[in-house]
C-alpha cells in the first residue's frame, strides 16, 4: 500500500506541473474553453437551444438574424441557431467515433509490426503506400459509395482508411523506443513480449499518438461535415453542420445565414482542438529534438 | 539532374504499391456486401437479366479470373462502360481530366503565391504581432472545411458584390483563369495554410543555420543569401509538403468542383456515387490514385534535383 501511494504521488505531481505549464499558455486555455463549452452543447443542447431545431414557423420563414432568432430562420422557419445547437450533438459525436477506432486498430497493428519487424512490416509498408496513394477523401467516399450514405457506414469508411496514419505513427515511436535500454532489459528480466509493448513501449510512445488524435478530430469534423455537406454522411432531417449547410446552398441569395452560420460552429470547434493538440505537441516535444 | 539509375528504381518501387491499389480497388467493388448486377439493373428485371448483367460484367467467373482480366483491361486503358453516362469510362474521364488538372495547377500557383511571401514576412519577424496575425488568420483557414471557405467566397464575392463569376468554364485559358478564381482560391485557401506553416518553421530553421550566418559574416549581400542559400533550402521543404498534400488538394477540388458546378472528375465520381454506376467509381478512383503515385513520382525527382544529398540513398 505505501509502495503504491509513493509510487503514485511523483506522478500526480508531474501532471500537475504539466497541467499548470500548459493552462500557462493562453492558446491552451482558449482551446480548453471552446471544447469544454461544444462539449457542454453537445451534452445539453436542450438547455442551451432557445427553440425547438424541428418545429416549423410559417410566420418566421428565412428570417434575417435578429434578437429573437440571432442566427435567422430558415426556409420552413426553423430557429437556426437551435439547429446549429443541436448539430453539436452529431458532430461531436463525429469526432469521436470517426477517430477512436482508427487509433485503437492503428496502435495494435503499428506496436506490433514496429516490435516484431520482418515480413509483417514489409507487407505494413506496402500496404501504407498504396493507401495513401488515394486522396483521403476519394477514397472514404469510395467506400461510402460502396456501403451507402449514412453516419454508420462513414465511420467505419472512415476508419478503414485513417488506422494506416496512426499504425504509421505509432511503429515509428515504438521503434525508436525499442532502441532504448529499458526494453533490453525488459526482455534479459523475461518479460513476455505483450508485457514489455503494453507496459513498457506504448507508455513511452503514447503521447505524439494522442496529439494526433487531438488534430484528427479536428479534421474529422471537417471531413464529417464535407460528407454530410456532399449528401454521403448525415442524413437529413438530422441536423449536422454540414447538412444544414448544405439546406441553405440554394438560398444564399435570399438567405445567406442558412449557409454561413452552421460554418462558425465547424470553425470554432476545429479551433479549439487544433489550439489544444498544438499546444501540447508544444509541451510534450523532448528537448533538443 | 538525378542520375538515370534513380529514376529507374524510383519507377520500379511503384508496381508493387501500384499492384496493392489495384487489388484494393477489385475488391471494394467486388466483396461488400450489395450485388453490383442488382444495383446496375432496372427495378423490375428479371433473373435472366441479372444474370446476363453478371455476364457482361465477368462476375460469373472465379475472382483470381476476374483479376486477372481486370488487371489485364486496366493496363490497356479499358475500363468499361459507364452505366449512367452510356459511354466508354476511359473516354468520360479523359474528357473531364483537363479541367480538374487545370484547377489543381492553378490552386497550387494560387496558394504558392498567397503563402511564400507571408511566411518570409512572417518569419523575419517571428513573434511579433505581424507574425502572430500572419499564423492567426491562417489557423482560422485550417479550421474550415473547403466546402465552407467555397460558399463564403461564393456568396461575398459572385452573389453580393458580383465581382466574379457564380460558376461554370470558360473556352479560352484566360476565360478559364477568370471563370474558376474562385473555385481555386477556395481551395488555394486551405492549402497554402498547410505551407504557410511549414514554410514558416523552415525560414526559420535556415535564417538561423550556421551557414546563412557563415555567408553573412563573410559580408554577402543579402540578396545573394536569400537566393542562393536561403530560398533554395526553403524550397525543398515547400516541394515536398505540396507534393505530400496533393491527395488533400484532389480532395480539395472534389469538393470545389461541387460547390461551383465545374465538369471535372471530381464531381463527376459524386454522379457516379449517387447514380452507384460502379464502372464509372471504379475507373475514377484508379484516376486519382495514378494522379497521386505520379506526382509522388514527381516530387521524388525535383526534390533530389535540388537537394543533393537525397540522391545517395
Amino acid at each position: 500500500m505505501t509502495a503504491l501511494t509513493q509510487s503514485h504521488s511523483p506522478t500526480r505531481g508531474r501532471i500537475a506541473a504539466f497541467l499548470a505549464r500548459a493552462f500557462s499558455r493562453p492558446s491552451f486555455v482558449v482551446g480548453v474553453v471552446i471544447l469544454g463549452l461544444s462539449l457542454s452543447l453537445a451534452l445539453f443542447p436542450q438547455v442551451f437551444a432557445p427553440y425547438d431545431p424541428l418545429a416549423f414557423d410559417l410566420q418566421a420563414i428565412q428570417q434575417r438574424p435578429s434578437l429573437a432568432h440571432p442566427f435567422g430562420t430558415d426556409n420552413f422557419g426553423r430557429d437556426v441557431l437551435s439547429r446549429v445547437i443541436w448539430a453539436y450533438r452529431v458532430d461531436m459525436q463525429m469526432a469521436f467515433f470517426a477517430t477512436i477506432f482508427a487509433l485503437l486498430i492503428g496502435i495494435t497493428v503499428g506496436a506490433f509490426v514496429g516490435y516484431y519487424g520482418g515480413i509483417a512490416d514489409v507487407i505494413f509498408g506496402r500496404c501504407v503506400d498504396a493507401i495513401i496513394t488515394f486522396p483521403f477523401l476519394v477514397l472514404v467516399i469510395a467506400i461510402v459509395a460502396v456501403l451507402g450514405p449514412g453516419l454508420v457506414n462513414m465511420y467505419v469508411a472512415i476508419t478503414a482508411v485513417n488506422w494506416v496514419y496512426y499504425a504509421r505513427l505509432t511503429r515509428a515511436e515504438i521503434m525508436a523506443q525499442k532502441a532504448n535500454d529499458y526494453a533490453a532489459a525488459g526482455l534479459v528480466l523475461g518479460y513476455s513480449d505483450r508485457r514489455i509493448i503494453f507496459r513498457h513501449l506504448l507508455p513511452n510512445a503514447i503521447s505524439p499518438i494522442l496529439v494526433y488524435w487531438m488534430t484528427d478530430m479536428a479534421l474529422a469534423i471537417l471531413l464529417g461535415s464535407s460528407l454530410g455537406y456532399l449528401g454521403l454522411g448525415a442524413q437529413p432531417p438530422a441536423a449536422e453542420w454540414g447538412v444544414l449547410i448544405a439546406e441553405g446552398r440554394n438560398f444564399l441569395m435570399t438567405a445567406w445565414w442558412m449557409s454561413l452560420m452552421p460554418g462558425i460552429a465547424i470553425v470554432l470547434t476545429g479551433l479549439g482542438f487544433s489550439l489544444v493538440g498544438d499546444a501540447l505537441a508544444d509541451l510534450l516535444r523532448p528537448k533538443g529534438r | 539532374m538525378p542520375s538515370l539509375s534513380y529514376l529507374v528504381a524510383r519507377l520500379l518501387q511503384i508496381i508493387p504499391t501500384f499492384l496493392l491499389v489495384m487489388i484494393f480497388i477489385f475488391l471494394l467493388v467486388r466483396l461488400l456486401p450489395g450485388d453490383p448486377a442488382i444495383a446496375m439493373a432496372e427495378a423490375k428485371a428479371t433473373d435472366a437479366q441479372l444474370e446476363q448483367i453478371r455476364h457482361n460484367l465477368g462476375l460469373d467467373q472465379p475472382l483470381p479470373v476476374q483479376f486477372l482480366v481486370f488487371v489485364k483491361n486496366t493496363l490497356t486503358g479499358e475500363l468499361g462502360r459507364s452505366i449512367m453516362l452510356k459511354a466508354p469510362v476511359t473516354e468520360i474521364i479523359l474528357a473531364r481530366l483537363p479541367t480538374t488538372i487545370f484547377l489543381a495547377l492553378y490552386s497550387v500557383v494560387l496558394a504558392i503565391f498567397l503563402a511564400g511571401p507571408l511566411a518570409f514576412l512572417a518569419a523575419s519577424r517571428v513573434n511579433t504581432p505581424v507574425d502572430v496575425a500572419i499564423r492567426g488568420v491562417f489557423q482560422l483557414g485550417l479550421s474550415m472545411p473547403v466546402f465552407y471557405i467555397g460558399l463564403l467566397l461564393l456568396t461575398v464575392l459572385a452573389a453580393q458584390l458580383r465581382w466574379f463569376p457564380v460558376g461554370g468554364y470558360g473556352k479560352t485559358f484566360l476565360a478559364n483563369l477568370y471563370h474558376l478564381i474562385l473555385p481555386a482560391l477556395s481551395v488555394a485557401l486551405y492549402t497554402s495554410a498547410i505551407i504557410l506553416r511549414n514554410l514558416r518553421a523552415s525560414l526559420i530553421e535556415v535564417l538561423d543555420a550556421d551557414y546563412v550566418q557563415f555567408a553573412r559574416a563573410k559580408g554577402l549581400s543579402p540578396r545573394i543569401i536569400m537566393t542562393r542559400h536561403v530560398l533554395r533550402n526553403a524550397l525543398v521543404s515547400t516541394v515536398t509538403l505540396l507534393g505530400l498534400s496533393i491527395g488533400n488538394l484532389m480532395s480539395g477540388t472534389l469538393v470545389t468542383e461541387t460547390v461551383f458546378a465545374i465538369p471535372g472528375v471530381g464531381r463527376l465520381m459524386l454522379e457516379a456515387i449517387f447514380a452507384r454506376d460502379y464502372p464509372l467509381i471504379q475507373g475514377l478512383t484508379l484516376t486519382f490514385a495514378v494522379l497521386v503515385s505520379v506526382v509522388f513520382l514527381l516530387t521524388d525527382v525535383v526534390q533530389s534535383w535540388l537537394d543533393p544529398r537525397l540522391r545517395q540513398s
